[in-house]
């Protein structure tokens, strides 16, 4: 059995996982929503490299992005000396850190549902609205917004659910701060390590019940749709 | 496919003959790639080096790792795999005590008698997860034994080996922290920036010991390697890392 | 009281250049092939596209250099093709979506538009588990409860099949005779348009090949599209006398009188008659000898070529109305049929078409 001041070490990690995936996918839902917006819409030559942006996550290594995220937001990075220069000082070790960094790590998984649905609602509806009278920002609150709800189901889970699983950058800037740094995945890792598998195992073992819980919802949720 | 494959596993097969798998502590990494490129000169062996953390080798090696030799960042391990069977008894010994540096990527940050530590004005004070790795442990020992554990505590931050400490510092998001001399060392001196080199007596030696691995008994190129380290070629170019023997 | 749509609008492969003046009331129709640019013409109207040109509806203008209301702030009324309803809100809300954003109330009332299009028992609906016509009838109330000071209408029964079409043609009718504004209505179909418009406009490649009141311009014979089986005139008559025993009404028009199958219209109703150009024979003499009910005596004013080599289409007066025939190129040689020349006309099909 782990001993009580070790479980209370990984309980403080499970709540910070939480809150991180919590506020992370909230600001993830404001900030996507208008990019996954303009990305099913525009006609501009910028949609390429912007949807490529978004992207990157997806396909970079999370040490890579970890790696110039500590870079970007360290004493002599751009956004580090914005972030000093505002006053917040800089982000690296910081819960806030954590958040932007998860924000850009987890950005694919929740703007590529709601484009998809944005997408496939396409022109039409909006016309429609159009004609009777709604203006875009109408038109967008009540007929986009409603009937991409599918995509925004998949877009809350996997953003949730991806921002829990993320190591690899938190990692490289979190610095391992109890309740302000030290995640789940990470406390796995350090468990793991130090060869203190009981402790690791039900950490992660409730890691992949969790991910099969999410997964499981989501298809659930997304196959009654579909029927 | 298969024409392609055939070839390919036998050059794997013949190239086994003089090589040896070799798992090295991460802060061993320079020297390591170093020693390697002399042992190849020297015997005609290739060794084959895989970097990481020595808790992380453990698991992979008492899973099935093919490693042959491990060049561990502590003595503990080597001495654990030794007595559950997965290294050769009596092949175990040190090839490095490594030295512990409070090290800062900003010139003159550092004084040469660490007063920085008890000055405070930093923010964060980077070291590596004493529950991981030696050179955390052994920059608490230090801190203990300085008192000044209590006082700067709050400041750090942790890296899980000691390779991700140095980042943190050499980024500047860590203003210092306790790194291992051997990373901010070059041809014997300081690389950059300032560093206090934490006197010995401030905590236990960082023993990193060398061990034979199950699946290298009886290897040429293995004990080759062993027995190179050993030697004074191998043992100038450690030094000059800045660990001592 | 008039509308006023000027357009230019090139893209590749396309080009609309239109220069219309409307009706400001009652159904004008926008006729021609697929792909002629009608409906790009009535999504320019909506501000769906943005042609150059102007626009101006009864006195207010839309569009014009430096101006151009967008959509929303058109008040007018869009039924689309695919219907288009929402399908995240049932057909109460659908309808509620243009009435709640509508700038003026709508003057006929709520309630009256939803009995017109007998939808009363659909309100609790939501848009799947409607059919096509119960989709296109709550997208033609959902239009007409926003107040519109114009209504368009994309081809609103294409995507219907026979029976869903006949449904909703008799709405459509209630609608033509009952609305006060001006319809804009925009078919392939010849039978939807002589049922439904009063003023036709044809168009052709991007450009307005033909317009004018709908019995004048159905009986041009130098259009230059072809109608084929669908040529034919509409005019508007009276119901004078039903005949109880054969089950036939005679009808009066100006040029004349005509029997036709009772329909149970009463006696002193308007109808609209249409005879297709291939259901009219000519002949020199009055015969009485045949089986064909409907003979009238008629001018020939001219003629043109069919698509096939062996046909003519022939344009005659009757008292004040235009007719067509279809015939045989060597029939009409022998009939030695020059324009001016006097002939009866033998009606072999007439249809009431509401």
């Amino acid at each position: 059995m782990p001993s009580l001041p070790n479980l209370t070490a990984d309980l403080g990690a499970v709540w910070l996982t939480f809150r991180l995936a919590t506020v992370t996918t909230a600001l993830l839902l404001l900030i996507g929503t208008p990019i996954a917006w303009w990305l099913a819409r525009t006609r501009s030559w910028w949609k390429g490299p912007v949807g490529a942006v978004v992207a990157l996550p997806i396909v970079l290594p999370p040490t890579v992005i970890g790696f110039y995220l500590l870079l970007l937001m360290g004493p002599d990075g751009a956004v580090g000396r914005f972030t000093v220069w505002a006053g917040i000082g800089l982000l690296p070790f910081t819960f806030w850190g954590l958040v932007v960094a998860s924000v850009f790590y987890s950005m694919p998984f929740v703007v590529q549902p709601i484009q998809n649905a944005f997408e496939a609602i396409g022109e039409r509806p909006l016309e429609a609205a159009a004609t009777l009278r709604a203006a875009p920002l109408d038109a967008f609150f009540s007929v986009a917004l409603p009937l991409a709800k599918p995509g925004f189901l998949t877009a809350t889970i996997l953003g949730f659910a991806h921002t829990v699983g993320e190591f690899g950058v938190v990692l490289m800037i979190g610095g391992n701060i109890p309740d302000q740094t030290r995640v789940v995945s990470v406390q796995i890792y350090d468990h793991v390590e130090a060869l203190e598998y009981a402790q690791a195992h039900w950490l992660a073992g409730g890691m992949v019940a969790f991910s099969f819980l999410v997964l499981l919802a989501l298809y659930t949720l997304t196959g009654r749709k579909a029927r | 496919m298969r024409r392609l494959f055939i070839p390919l596993l036998f050059a794997v097969c013949t190239a086994r003959a003089d090589q040896v798998q070799v798992a090295v502590a991460a802060n061993f990494t320079a020297p390591a790639k170093l020693l390697a490129a002399a042992f190849a000169k020297d015997s005609g062996h290739k060794a084959q080096l895989s970097f990481g953390g020595t808790g992380k080798f453990y698991a992979q090696i008492r899973n099935g790792a093919p490693f042959e030799v491990l060049l561990a960042a502590d003595d503990t391990t080597p001495a654990r795999l030794e007595a559950e069977g997965a290294a050769v008894a009596g092949s175990r010994y040190t090839y490095a005590i490594g030295r512990l540096a409070l090290w800062s990527a900003q010139p003159g940050y550092v004084d040469d008698q660490g007063t920085v530590l008890a000055r405070g004005g930093f923010k964060h004070l980077a070291i590596a997860n004493p529950k991981l790795a030696p050179y955390g442990a052994a920059a608490i020992e230090a801190l203990t034994s300085l008192k000044l554990l209590d006082a700067v505590q709050g400041r750090f931050v942790q890296g899980e080996n000691i390779a991700q400490t140095h980042q943190f510092v050499a980024s500047g998001n860590a203003e210092l922290g306790f790194v291992a001399l051997s990373q901010v060392t070059q041809d014997g001196r300081l690389a950059a920036g300032s560093a206090w080199i934490v006197p010995a007596r401030l905590h236990q030696a960082i023993r990193q010991d060398a061990v034979l691995l199950a699946r290298g008994r009886g290897k040429p190129a293995a004990e080759a390697w062993l027995k190179y380290l050993k030697g004074n070629t191998a043992q100038a170019i450690i030094k000059s890392f800045g660990y001592e023997i | 009281m008039s509308i006023a749509a000027q357009f230019k609008l090139a893209w590749p492969g396309f080009s609309l250049d239109v220069d219309l003046d409307l009706p400001g009331r009652g159904v004008t129709a926008l006729f021609g092939q697929s792909g002629c640019g009608k409906t790009t013409l009535l999504r320019c109207i909506a501000g769906l596209e943005r042609g150059a040109g102007r626009l101006a509806i009864n006195g207010e203008t839309w569009q014009d250099a430096g101006v151009f209301l967008p959509t929303h702030r058109r008040p007018l009324g869009y039924v689309f093709q695919d219907a288009r309803l929402f399908a995240h809100l049932d057909v109460g809300r659908n309808l509620d979506y243009g009435r709640r954003r509508a700038a003026s109330v709508n003057s006929r009332g709520d309630a009256a538009i939803i009995e017109l299009l007998g939808l009363g028992l659909l309100l609790e609906r939501l848009p799947e588990r409607l059919s096509g016509g119960e989709q296109q009838r709550v997208a033609i109330a959902r239009a007409l409860l926003s107040a519109p000071r114009l209504l368009l209408l994309d081809e609103p029964l294409a995507a219907l099949d026979h029976a869903r079409k006949q449904e909703i043609l008799p709405y459509l009718e209630r609608l033509r005779d009952e609305l006060d504004i001006p319809v804009i209505y925009v078919s392939h179909a010849a039978d939807e348009v002589a049922r439904l418009a009063d003023h036709l406009v044809v168009m052709e490649g991007g450009r307005v090949a033909a317009q004018g009141p709908l019995a004048e311009t159905l009986a041009r014979i130098d259009l230059p599209i072809r109608l084929g089986e669908d040529a034919g005139a509409v005019f508007a008559a009276t119901v004078v006398e039903r005949d109880a025993e054969w089950h036939l009404a005679r009808v009066e028009f100006d040029g004349g009188e005509l029997w036709v199958r009772d329909s149970g219209v009463a006696v002193g109703r308007q109808v609209r008659v249409r005879i297709l150009a291939r259901d009219v024979s000519l002949a020199n003499s009055r015969h009485d000898d045949v089986s064909i009910m409907n003979l009238l005596p008629a001018t020939v004013l001219a003629h043109a070529a069919e698509d096939h080599p062996s046909a003519i289409l022939v344009q005659l007066r009757v008292g004040g109305t235009k007719l067509l025939a279809r015939l045989t190129r060597r029939s009409a040689q022998r009939l030695d049929l020059a324009p001016g020349r006097e002939v009866w006309v033998q009606i072999k099909a007439v249809a009431l078409i509401g």
